[in-house]
């Protein structure tokens, strides 16, 4: 994804691209592979070259989104000539060799790496969270693994470190692959994990193996998506939730976002990018859950609030001439992104939108004014959130969130937890009968289901800017305002904004700039470009701290690639298609809550304290 | 540590990356020389350097971690070096390090209480035919026994 990674330049990968063009040498090469003459593009990798040819070959430390590694040796390949394996991860075709994927050598080596690698692998596959989701599973049924050749390790060597309220960590299961050192460095920019001390007593750790919740981690829980095993896992409330449920007292409320019902599909054998939404219903309601309301509903309140926030910043600048206003305004819905600006650029708090996360104001809403209207003592509701994200569990923790006078959300679930409680229910997900949302939130509009995307929130918020602005609707065909989709990490563009209403003229002629963000690396790139100035003239900015926004969320369906990103995003977006109401503010419910209850407007005074909130300024540095 | 303390060390710091250059590349020298200053790379330190080179302290502390002869916490004045590989073993190397420790009534960082001296015991640093071998700091000292060695740490 990245382009300057951290490798050194001979480690990298190489591709066609690089040697297409330059004298002298060929842009193809013929290479016989596994007795089969083909040709290939000069430079290819021979891992991607037997993908493209339907051979299987075995992996660890390789990860599509991440930079070459090499070092779990389980890709070794023959070549003729050589006298060792190569790993065929990092081998670059540059000359016509034969290549075998699946000799006797080959395959013993192999067995090999894979009983050693058993042989410090604390733990039986029964008793960990990834079980029958775990790639040093996978390859030891690959390659018959029936006994421990090498021995096991049978007493924990480790102490679990679950001091995060986000995502744990279990080095005792560690193979040493790297992955997540390599997500939180290169992808993430975060820089949690590293590998400490040398050979036989390499570990991975933290700044000074301090606890997770001490170091500077921002809880996107990118590392589990990528860990193969169950090193890495999230934080389960689950035990929590099912005694909630089962108390006849407690009147348990669920919110799902709009990402898991994209991608919770995955975890019951569908392939990528079928929508569960009626589904996800029928089973929530099915485990207990007292009511099943739509975080949607709170997307476009986010876009009420944030929007309303956008434009009362523009007057400032532009009418009042305030110098303190900052702009661009940052979108605040990604709890990692939040946590990331506080820890790194601290200084720069002003710039981000005080509004909370779509899941923080349902919490607030539920606990107020719908335990006002349903008549239930707010003490007495659980609220539980169905996110994409382990992040959100450290947000819904954060002591300021709680506005309503009791903790704003209870528990945050995540797909893959929620997965869990539907088998655990025996329920199958897919072969459930399709139902909707309860009220009074269960109508939302297509801006807010678009939040779960990258471009998302940018684009359900000039929906409605635009509209309340000019009051026309956005000037793109269908409202799809394409420029925001797609998975480019930083992407730019800008709307005018023409003939506006009359309480809006200081924004007539205005090219309302925007940039939308996704991942932290390019979210360091966007503030590199603040911090040098570079985004005056612009006046929204989108961040998701997940590569692919929500979508890619650190508590989403292992495992997780582009491609199955790009899927889970065309699901959110093809359902959003056909939905009726697209625009946050066109929302019967919104309205009516506006009307009802934030009878002040967005970003007045009760919604300031319902709906908003402040930030910390954490730094970077651990004392 | 207090406030001055902690400024001298961060002054020292951008000395030596004006020095060296940010670079990644310049990392290792910086942490030499720090260590020859100050002892040992305290976290707050390895914050400071990692900020000022634009890596993450997670990566100073594993290059730490990494080489033997860096280190992280506070060490004696002298660091001793005593082979436990078999060969050394063989002619007495773990004795030698047992009389060491009782001498020096070293604590369980291997670290004497005056803060004299610190024992590391190590694999083979290539000195087998002269074993048994130590190294005291920079000094090599071979086909020691139990007095010579005690000798040699007496007269630090």
């Amino acid at each position: 994804m990245k382009k300057e990674l951290r490798s050194p330049v001979s480690q990298r990968p190489h591709t066609a691209e690089d040697v297409n063009g330059k004298s002298g040498i060929g842009s193809e090469v013929s290479i016989e592979l596994n007795g089969e003459k083909i040709k290939v593009a000069l430079g290819k990798s021979i891992l991607d070259i037997c993908r493209e040819n339907k051979i299987h070959i075995p992996t660890l430390c390789y990860h599509e989104d991440l930079c070459i590694a090499g070092n779990c040796r389980l890709c070794l390949v023959e070549i003729e000539g050589m006298k060792n394996l190569q790993t065929a991860c990092s081998f670059p075709v540059t000359s016509p060799v034969k290549i075998k994927t699946f000799s006797d050598k080959v395959r013993k080596a192999r067995k090999h790496i894979i009983d050693l690698l058993l042989s410090e692998h604390y733990g039986e596959c029964y008793s960990c969270v990834r079980n029958n989701n775990c790639e040093l599973q996978t390859l030891a049924r690959e390659h018959g693994i029936d006994s421990y050749e090498f021995g096991h390790v049978c007493e924990p060597r480790f102490e679990i470190d679950n001091s995060s309220a986000a995502v744990i960590r279990d080095m005792d299961k560690c193979i040493l692959c790297r992955r997540c050192v390599r997500t939180c460095i290169d992808l993430q920019e975060v820089g949690v994990l590293e590998a400490i001390n040398k050979g036989y007593e390499t570990k991975i750790s933290t700044f000074l193996d301090l606890p997770l919740s001490d170091v500077i981690c921002i809880n996107c829980g990118q590392c589990i998506n990528r860990c193969p095993t169950g090193a890495l896992h999230a934080n389960d409330p689950s035990d929590e939730v099912w005694k909630a449920i089962e108390d006849p007292r407690k009147h348990v409320v669920l919110q799902t976002a709009p990402s898991p019902r994209a991608s919770i599909g995955e975890e019951f054998g569908l392939s990528p990018g079928h929508s569960m939404t009626g589904q996800l219903n029928t089973a929530a309601r099915r485990i207990g859950f007292n009511k099943v309301f739509d975080t949607n509903f709170s997307a476009d309140l986010t876009i009420m609030e944030e929007g309303t926030e956008l434009l009362n910043r523009l007057k400032k600048a532009l009418v009042d001439k305030d110098e303190n206003v900052k702009l661009p305004q940052f979108t605040s819905c990604s709890p990692g992104w939040v946590k990331f600006i506080e820890h790194f650029y601290p200084e720069k708090l002003d710039y981000l939108s005080t509004a909370k996360s779509p899941q923080q104001m349902f919490g607030a809403v539920l606990k107020t004014f719908y335990a006002e209207e349903s008549g239930i003592d707010p003490a007495d509701i659980v609220t539980v959130a169905l996110m994409p994200c382990a992040a959100k569990k450290f947000e819904c923790n954060r002591p300021e969130m709680n506005s309503s006078g009791f903790k704003d959300v209870d528990y945050g679930l995540t797909t893959r937890e929620m997965a869990k409680m539907i088998r655990e229910a025996g329920l199958v997900l897919p072969e459930l009968p399709k139902s909707g949302f309860d009220d009074p939130f269960g109508e939302a509009t297509g801006s807010g289901l678009i939040f779960g995307s990258t471009g998302g929130v940018m684009e359900a918020a000039l929906r409605t800017v635009y509209e309340l602005v000019t009051g026309r609707p956005v000037p793109f065909d269908g409202l799809n305002i394409d420029v925001c989709r797609g998975m480019k990490g930083i992407k730019e563009a800008s709307v005018k904004l023409e003939n506006c209403k009359k309480e809006f003229s200081f924004l007539e002629g205005i090219d309302l700039k925007f940039i939308v963000a996704h991942g932290t690396a390019n979210a360091k790139v966007v503030m590199d470009m603040l911090t040098k100035g570079e985004l005056s003239g612009y006046h929204f900015v989108e961040i998701m701290a997940c590569p692919g926004g929500c979508i890619g969320g650190g508590g989403q369906p292992i495992p997780t690639s582009e491609s199955i990103r790009k899927l889970r995003a065309k699901a959110i977006y093809d359902e959003e298609g056909s939905l009726p109401v697209r625009k946050s503010h066109e929302n019967p419910k919104i309205k009516y809550i506006y009307e009802k209850y934030f009878s002040d407007g967005p970003c007045g005074k009760l919604s300031h304290k319902l709906l908003h909130t402040g930030y910390y300024k954490r730094g970077k540095f651990i004392k | 540590m207090n406030e001055t303390e902690k400024n001298t060390r961060r002054e020292f710091i951008h000395v030596l990356i004006s020095r060296h250059g940010a670079e990644r590349t310049s990392l290792l020298p910086v942490l030499q020389e720090f260590q020859k200053k100050f002892g040992y790379i305290d976290g707050q330190s390895q914050q400071e350097i990692a900020f000022a080179m634009n890596i993450h302290p997670v990566e100073v502390n594993s290059i730490i971690s990494f080489y033997s002869f860096l280190y992280d916490s506070p060490r004696g004045r002298n660091t001793v070096r005593i082979c436990k590989n078999i060969v050394c073993d063989f002619h007495g190397s773990s004795e030698i390090a047992d009389a060491v420790r009782k001498e020096f009534k070293l604590n369980s960082g291997n670290t004497s209480a005056d803060g004299k001296i610190t024992l590391e015991i190590t694999n083979c640093f290539g000195l087998c035919d002269k074993s048994p071998s130590m190294i005291v700091n920079e000094n090599v000292y071979e086909k020691i026994d139990k007095d010579s060695a005690l000798k040699i740490l007496r007269g630090l």
